[in-house]
């Protein structure tokens, strides 16, 4: 470099305006970009496409490492959630008698499904409340959309979803519910509960990010979004008998967490006297809410972008 | 003084050979630390938080201040400074991984930082870390594979048995280091920043990492490098910054700029 030496005061003023170059001037006559600035919509949906392989690989990672240390290694992604139904249907099932009229055969079911589907849900939540917080090393040293790490943790949650789902199906047999072309509906119900979690993930990222305590009071909120929807026990029979008009029933049916779960019911549960027919107004409400989700939780997570990791 | 720069640069910008290739522009970063020491109990702590008063927890740090300079296509640029100074934060503005308080950072391209620790998970093989690290650091698939074995050569983990195969947290600290580093060495940049990378390992890889700098250098178009130990900005960079207390002490050759270092610390 150079002739001369370029020893300066701590303030180093912009150069005068004039006959020299400001900075932003010169920048922009060699095609130079403002760092760290916040991409375009389009242009941050390509860097994400750009970067799904990474997201994959970086939610297996994190599904493996997660099991690594136990003994029984990735057993227990099957057996985790197996022992949380086993302890609801104790509860609930037995002791509770919060099974509302319907017989083992048709209540086991019925409860390991709410209860996987809402486990999908609710860790959804608490990775994407998580995921910049608890990423902040990696928010820090690489460049990359960080709409990647909710959604990856997302699908992290999906694949342990995938295991559960094994789960459920064997308990469907076992209590006499046998495949039927209704099930191919499980597929396109647990998509659209993907999209829909993946929304709520990013919307939660961004207020994680903000205020990490979010981490402390979310499992608070959650498990009264679980007594809330039907998970343990059908919402009808626990309002039923009370004084409340009908319609807060088919208000609490018609919340997202309820939707997603009595659609996979409805396509496995065939006979029994609670399960049957579903109004089909419920695909278009899982439809509606799973788009809903995402396109306002990705442009609200998109718009703080360039923001996440400071502090 | 503010003139000479623009001088050079605006002289530059005119002939067309020299181009710039990052330009900081009165550059402030102010961390915002929410731990530290709070006064009071949990019932003040909720007086804050209804009050919406910024609750005592939050401390400012101003990292840097107001630090402006343009790099060039070709430059290796040393930082230099003692702890504390902002030398890491200011390579984290340019790659744009920290938002400014004020002031700008123009890049050509995308900086990055030489280094993936953050990505790599220590329950994994190593692997599976290389091939996690390099899509970390943005390379395509194709890009990894083609490079897995130049990687794995290179860390020289595989001399002592076949460890790649074998989590990472098998590893001693020195071969964790080793495959760091050389993940994070395999990929090109335009803008590179290396932040005391050279320091790992034993001395036989460093003499390896050591040449393997010189060789990114001359690929990527402009590099910066943080480092504690003098001789290693000598054999590398041909200008440095010297920073203090988030503020740009001076900026120039090399040698010119370490001896006034040099003085500066011995005192």
């Amino acid at each position: 470099m150079s002739e001369t030496t370029h020893e300066r005061a701590t303030s180093a003023a912009p150069p005068p305006p004039g006959e020299k170059l400001s900075a932003a001037e010169l920048a922009a006559r060699h095609g130079l970009a403002v760092s760290g600035a916040r991409p375009s919509l389009p242009a941050y949906v390509r860097q994400l496409w750009g970067r799904r392989h990474f997201i994959v690989s970086f939610s297996q990672a994190k599904l493996t490492a997660q099991y690594s240390q136990a003994k029984m290694g990735q057993v227990w992604q099957v057996l985790t959630p197996l022992l949380n139904a086993a302890v609801y249907l104790l509860i609930f099932g037995y002791l509770l008698g919060g099974r509302g009229g319907m017989d083992m055969p048709e209540y086991i079911p019925f409860l390991v499904i709410g209860v996987f589907l809402f486990t999908f849900t609710q860790q959804s939540v608490m990775a994407g409340v998580k995921s910049i917080p608890g990423n902040i090393g990696l928010v820090r040293a690489l460049h990359f959309p960080r709409a990647s790490l909710p959604i990856s943790f997302v699908l992290q949650q999906l694949q342990q979803l995938l295991f559960s789902t094994v789960v459920i199906l064997v308990v469907l047999i076992g209590f006499g519910h046998y495949p039927s072309w209704t099930w191919l509906l499980v597929v396109p119900a647990l998509l659209l509960q993907l999209v829909f979690n993946s929304g709520l993930a990013l919307v939660f990222a961004r207020w994680g990010a903000a205020v990490p305590d979010l981490a402390q009071l979310m499992p608070f909120v959650l498990r009264t979004a679980m007594y809330g929807s039907g998970v343990l026990f059908p919402i009808g029979h626990i309002l039923e008998g009370r004084d409340v008009p009908s319609w807060v029933a088919d208000v609490a049916l018609a919340n997202p967490i309820s939707v997603y779960m009595e659609l996979f019911r409805h396509a496995t549960i065939t006979d029994g006297p609670h399960h049957g027919g579903l109004a089909g107004y419920f695909w278009l409400l899982a439809v509606g809410y799973a788009l809903l989700a995402l396109v306002a939780g990705f442009v609200y997570f998109w718009k703080a972008e360039e923001r996440y990791g400071r502090g | 003084m503010a003139d000479n720069t623009t001088d050079t640069t605006a002289g530059t910008a005119t002939t067309g050979e020299r181009v710039p290739t990052v330009i900081a522009d009165d550059l402030h970063i102010v961390y915002r630390v929410t731990a530290g020491r709070q006064r009071g109990n949990a019932t003040a702590a909720l007086r804050r938080v209804m009050r919406r008063e910024p609750s005592g927890r939050v401390r400012e740090v101003h990292a840097v201040r107001g630090v402006s300079f343009t790099a060039h296509r070709g430059e290796a640029i040393g930082l230099i400074g003692s702890n504390g100074s902002g030398k890491s934060t200011l390579l984290r503005a340019i790659a744009g991984l920290l938002p400014p308080e004020s002031g700008r950072v123009y890049t050509d391209g995308q900086p990055s930082l030489l280094g993936v620790n953050a990505a790599l998970m220590n329950d994994l093989t190593g692997e599976r870390n290389v091939i996690l690290g390099g899509l970390a650091m943005g390379m395509s698939r194709e890009q990894i594979k083609e490079r897995y074995q130049s990687i794995v050569d290179f860390s020289g983990i595989n001399e002592k048995g076949d460890f790649i195969s074998l989590p990472m947290r098998t590893y001693s600290s020195g071969m964790a280091a080793r495959l760091r580093f050389s993940i994070a060495a395999a990929k090109d940049h335009d803008v590179l920043m290396i932040d005391e990378a050279l320091a790992t390992g034993d001395k036989r890889f460093q003499k390896r990492s050591e040449a393997r700098i010189r060789e990114l250098r001359k690929e990527a178009g402009t590099v910066f490098l943080v480092s504690h130990r003098n001789r290693s900005i000598r054999d590398t960079c041909d200008r440095v910054l010297w920073l203090e207390k988030g503020e740009l002490v001076m900026d120039g050759p090399t040698d010119e700029v370490l001896k006034a270092y040099e003085a500066e610390t011995a005192s």
